[in-house]
């Protein structure tokens, strides 16, 4: 069985980057051990950080929640291995912002004893919708898609929308990434029972598994799975390979030829996205009782000796992960977490894998500083935009730092995908530059917020104020009538109780 | 292990300004040997000079403005000003004619308004239509071109650069010797003297849709054009918009009363209409950005250069018809936003940022 190619819809631009996945692709996933020392981020889901359960000293277990989601949108964080907290600090991580995070160290012991499930594993279909949301939740599961917003989150709010399809996320555009290429070939019938459980959980009956045409082999491994199962309400959609039709809003507008309106989400077009590791999250999770604790990464690039796609517990750092497929190689200059388009460049390998982490990236090559020309408004970077914007005027907008120009062009939909940079013959990093713009928006944004409030403060307070001195008049004035109306006799009472000359007062 | 920060993307673009502006020259190759078959090595003179004096300017502003000297002049872009002016001026041309003309282009449209990148005109037009209106008497002694049927006198190479160096060429060898009114004059002239189209186009300096020897030049032009096309250093839109803007016209008046208009071949294949095309109106510093721009642009270039040779003053009107439209660039980028994904058609344009 092969997926069709037609009935997709067309996405402007984009680029067919050089694809560079052979090279990771050749080998089976390699298991990497456990290692002697777990770094565990508080944060790494979209949302507020989770708070940790356990002290310094205690001895933890595989799977033993050591951290509990924390605030409305939130995931727990789960012990990858058995052994002791040794710390719980700030330990370098790669997020877009900020380079230090506050991390659970586990020393480990080796023995990867697992914490006893108490709860027998149900067949989900005999689960309700919000017991498998409230599962989910439990087992720390996150979109693995590289956004990592809280699985349980997104499935709840998406119930509240008129949904009509799940769409499967294994369109892996970016150069270099192959984990889900290689889940799908080695876990497809994860990936297609996940799918089952999030159907099942959505009250859904129509599920798209969204595949790149350049990974037969994961079509073909999906295709048997769906066979084996016989499930009529999934489906492989075939998407041409063309970077970055695996962003979110770019592989909805694929499969189902919908556009995601500006500032909104998938959901408005009634479509779930979800990354193909994610749904085999689930499985692992609700069919195997295994929280997320580990995932797939690819490790590769020229500055990696074999490089692999490799599965390991979440808080290995790259260090021991790279030390397992064979080390760098002598040229390596650069690390990247996260593909070569999107991904980002961190000065130590001391950092942990965490949930996001996809691709581990070691390149020999640096960017040459300093060959930045003017730009020339050929508009190249228009012709390759996805979502259709002009980069070559927002540049020149966010130079100039016109906020309401770059507003009316578009800058809050630009999606990071960077392929204006590539194409770009005066070598601007404008997605670098868009960034920066965005931040700086936001920032005016809330200062305009902080000003508005200040404002709005000063007029309730004068307005206060007017209030309280329209009172005092008020009940002066009727002092002064009751004063009046009490006549002669009463007013001299007062003036001697208030000790003040009386007459020469009366006849002025 | 430590290692180097950057930022995402970490792919590397493979073009780069300098190769742009190479290939734009590379494609101007064929058409200047056309030019030398036809015309004589006269352009081959004010090339040189040409570029002696855009890379003069170009390297003296820099040094004025404080900028690096050396990553400017390695991009090429005053070699492509030079180049188009040197196609744009008659093959016998005084070098002060050519030097103001670059040095106009480079100095003030370019640099004044803030180097590459940031003209709003086109440098080599600003500085043709000076020359244009400096030294009329120059710019109106084109040499007609190679014909075997015609005795037909050739300044050699050593009278070709002592006219470009003083002006004068030999006693024997005077203006009206060489000069010929070119095939854009000489359809102006005709059809206001109540020639005729094919009468004019009897006359042997005509080829067989523009004048003979300017068509050639155009065919190679053509060819360059195309090739820059296919290798995507430019688009289709300009050269397009430019081409229709001038058929449709001229194609309606022409279908309406063939004695009294000039063919659409004719307007296409005479003077630096393809040059226009495909050289200048291209230039992408001072076009419209957006697609559906250039194509408006090119459009409003072309109806132009048709109006301005149909009723105006001068013979050509490609200079003056590109730097209208320069003008024209802000008002057509703004009109023509394409609509962003995710947007209505009609919508304003103003967001709520997704939270």
């Amino acid at each position: 069985m092969s997926a069709p190619t037609f009935d997709l819809g067309t996405l402007h631009g984009g680029l067919r980057l050089p694809i560079l996945k052979d090279e990771s692709t050749a080998r089976v996933i390699q298991h990497v051990p456990v290692p002697t020392q777990l770094v565990l981020p508080l944060a790494q889901h979209a949302g507020e950080p989770a708070h940790p359960i356990v002290g310094i000293g205690e001895r933890v277990l595989k799977g033993q929640l050591i951290a509990d989601a924390d605030g409305i949108i939130s995931a727990p964080v789960h012990a990858s291995s058995s052994g002791k907290v040794v710390a719980i600090e700030q330990w370098p991580v790669s997020r877009r912002l900020g380079e230090n995070a506050p991390c659970i160290v586990i020393e480990c012991d080796g023995l990867d004893q697992a914490v006893y499930l108490s709860e027998p594993i149900v067949p989900f279909e005999k689960q309700s919708p919000d017991t498998l949301f409230q599962k989910i939740l439990y087992g720390g599961i996150v979109g693995l898609g590289g956004a990592v917003f809280p699985t349980a989150h997104k499935l709840m709010e998406a119930t509240t929308e008129s949904l009509e399809y799940l769409i499967l996320n294994g369109v892996e555009c970016e150069s270099y990434i192959s984990c889900d290429d290689m889940l799908m070939r080695e876990h497809a019938m994860a990936v297609v029972v996940g799918a089952q459980i999030l159907l099942h959980a959505l009250r859904l009956d129509r599920c798209f598994v969204a595949v790149e045409s350049d990974k037969p082999e994961a079509i073909h491994a999906l295709a048997d799975a769906l066979t084996e199962v016989q499930d009529g309400r999934i489906a492989v959609k075939q998407i041409p390979t063309i970077y970055p039709s695996g962003a979110e809003d770019q592989v909805v507008q694929l499969v189902t030829r919908k556009e995601v309106p500006t500032g909104g989400l998938p959901t408005d077009v009634g479509c779930l996205v979800q990354n193909v590791g994610t749904a085999a999250a689930v499985y692992d999770w609700i069919c195997q009782g295994e929280p997320l604790i580990s995932r797939i990464t690819t490790v590769t690039g020229d500055g990696v000796a074999a490089p692999m796609n490799v599965k390991s517990r979440i808080g290995t750092t790259v260090a021991d992960v790279v030390n397992f497929i064979g080390g760098y190689t002598e040229r390596a200059k650069q690390l990247i977490i996260g593909g070569p388009m999107t991904g980002k460049s961190v000065t130590t390998d001391r950092v942990p894998l965490v949930k996001a982490t996809n691709c581990i990236l070691v390149l020999s090559e640096t960017p040459p500083l300093g060959t930045e020309n003017p730009c020339i408004r050929c508009g190249e970077c228009a012709q390759v935009c996805p979502v259709l914007l002009l980069p070559q005027q927002l540049y020149w907008y966010a130079c100039a730092d016109n906020e309401a120009k770059l507003r009316s062009y578009g800058l809050t939909d630009c999606i990071e995908c960077g392929c204006c940079d590539l194409v770009c013959p005066s070598h601007i990093p404008l997605t670098a530059d868009f960034r920066s713009a965005k931040l700086r928006m936001r920032e005016l944004e809330d200062e305009q917020a902080r000003a508005e409030r200040a404002k709005q403060r000063f007029e309730s307070r004068t307005v206060r104020l007017e209030r309280e001195q329209l009172q005092r008049a008020v009940e002066l004035m009727k002092q002064k009538e009751r004063i009046k109306n009490a006549g002669p006799q009463a007013i001299q009472e007062i003036l001697e109780r208030s000790g003040k000359p009386s007459e020469s007062d009366k006849d002025e | 292990m430590e290692f180097e920060r950057h930022d995402a993307p970490f792919l590397t673009p493979k073009v780069d300004v300098a190769s742009i502006m190479r290939q734009v020259l590379y494609a101007l190759i064929p058409a200047l040997v056309a030019h030398v078959w036809f015309f004589g090595p006269g352009i081959l003179f004010n090339l040189i000079i040409a570029c002696v004096f855009c890379s003069g300017a170009e390297a003296a502003m820099l040094k004025v403005r404080r900028r690096p000297v050396q990553p400017a002049l390695s991009d090429y872009s005053a070699l492509v000003t030079a180049a188009i002016i040197s196609f744009a001026l008659p093959s016998l041309t005084p070098w002060w004619v050519t030097a103001t003309a670059s040095m106009f282009g480079i100095v003030v449209a370019k640099h004044l308004y803030g180097g590459l990148g940031f003209n709003i005109f086109n440098p080599a037009m600003a500085g043709y239509v000076v020359v244009l209106v400096a030294f009329p008497m120059h710019l109106n002694l084109w040499t007609a071109p190679r014909m075997g049927d015609i005795d037909y006198q050739y300044p050699t190479i050593i009278e070709t650069i002592r006219y470009t160096l003083t002006a004068v060429l030999p006693a024997d060898l005077g203006f009206d010797a060489v000069s010929r009114a070119t095939p854009l004059d000489q359809m102006k002239t005709g059809l206001s003297n109540m020639q005729t189209f094919d009468e004019i186009h009897n006359n042997p300096m005509m080829g067989s849709f523009g004048g003979r020897g300017w068509e050639w030049v155009s065919n190679f032009v053509a060819l360059g054009g195309i090739w820059l096309m296919l290798k995507k250093i430019i688009r289709w839109q300009i050269p397009l918009g430019v081409l229709a803007g001038l058929i449709i016209p001229t194609g309606f008046m022409y279908w309406a009363d063939p004695g009294v208009h000039a063919s659409p071949g004719f307007y296409l294949f005479s003077g630096a209409t393809m040059l226009c095309a495909f050289f200048v109106a291209t230039d992408p510093v001072s076009a419209a950005t957006s697609p559906r721009g250039r194509l408006i642009y090119g459009a409003g270039i072309g109806i132009l250069i048709f109006a301005i040779r149909r009723w105006g003053s001068y013979a050509d009107g490609v200079a003056f018809a590109v730097l209208l439209m320069n003008m024209a660039v802000p008002a057509i980028d703004y009109l023509t936003k394409p609509r962003i994904v995710g947007h209505r058609k009609f919508e304003k344009w103003h967001h709520k940022s997704r939270t």
